[in-house]
């Protein structure tokens, strides 16, 4: 019983520095005026949000996290980043003026909506959880789901990527075929 | 389920999206707006699996895995519209690329 509450107690603070640093680290990928530190704030907010998953056991789901975020979309960010150079702009400059004001009201009720929906429909049948076995969210659980139930979640997901990809590299060479036609006219 | 509950997790969840969509509205940079885009889908990942272990389903935790997917996409399209904006000496700001606004 001891033991069982000194765990508890673990859960509880590791959640509530990984929900702090998760929190911190979102409002400040958005107040950066270098989009480079808002680059580097994400990779911190991807991680604790990485320990949050895996308090839910979602094993392969934090490390999917970190390889894919960390690994692909925050490099390829600074890579950008560092191609077109850092253009500072500054959130709040000039004082509030009348879209800023809209997009904090607009924000703010969303969240405010989130909040009011699980409080006041869900609260009483969120507090219980079901029991999940020590499979639940291990690599071998979700590749069996993948193959078997998900299987056309899993094949339409790697068309959008090669869509994605094949896109990318369309949009790179023909801005450059008309950038040189313009440097030879 | 040890420790917090699940609507702790969808609090932090909506808290993200929320300042995701701030990013989006107030930020004129488009790479801070991708950025932004992201934490508003990290919001939905979040709550997807805290409903998934909710539920002791692997649904959610799947429909994860395709957002990710879904972020890495756009974050390929997206950069790459960035890089084509720098190439045509344009300026990157969302307010003054309006050409295509009707």
């Amino acid at each position: 019983m001891i033991l069982a509450s000194a765990g508890n107690v673990l859960v509880w603070i590791v959640w509530v520095g990984a929900g702090f640093a998760c929190l911190s680290s979102a409002v400040a990928v958005i107040s950066f005026s270098n989009p480079f530190f808002s680059a580097l704030s994400l990779i911190g907010n991807l991680a604790s949000l990485a320990v949050l998953y895996l308090l839910l056991s979602a094993e392969f789901v934090a490390a999917a996290q970190v390889l894919v975020y960390a690994g692909a979309v925050v490099v390829m960010f600074l890579f950008v980043i560092a191609y077109v150079g850092p253009r500072m702009e500054t959130p709040w400059a000039g004082g509030p003026n009348w879209q800023a004001v809209a997009a904090a009201l607009a924000a703010g009720s969303i969240f405010l909506e989130v909040i009011v929906a699980i409080g006041l429909k869900a609260g009483g049948r969120l507090s219980h959880s079901e029991h999940v076995g020590r499979a639940f969210g291990t690599p071998a659980w979700i590749g069996r789901l993948f193959l078997t139930d998900h299987l056309l979640a899993f094949e339409i997901t790697s068309i959008v990527l090669l869509v994605a990809a094949v896109g990318g590299v369309i949009l790179g060479a023909h801005t450059k075929r008309t950038a040189g036609d313009e440097a030879s006219a | 389920m040890n420790g917090p509950g699940v609507a702790w997790y969808l609090g932090i969840a909506a808290f993200l999206f929320g300042t995701g969509a701030l990013g989006v509205l107030i930020r004129r940079n488009p790479l801070i707006v991708l950025l932004s885009l992201e934490l508003m889908l990290n919001g939905g990942n979040l709550a997807l699996i805290a409903f998934a272990r909710h539920a002791g389903n692997g649904a959610g935790q799947i429909f994860a895995l395709a957002v990710m997917a879904v972020a890495a996409s756009e974050v390929c399209v997206g950069l790459g519209l960035v890089v084509a904006i720098h190439r045509r000496r344009l300026v990157l700001d969302v307010d003054q690329l309006s050409e295509l606004r009707g």
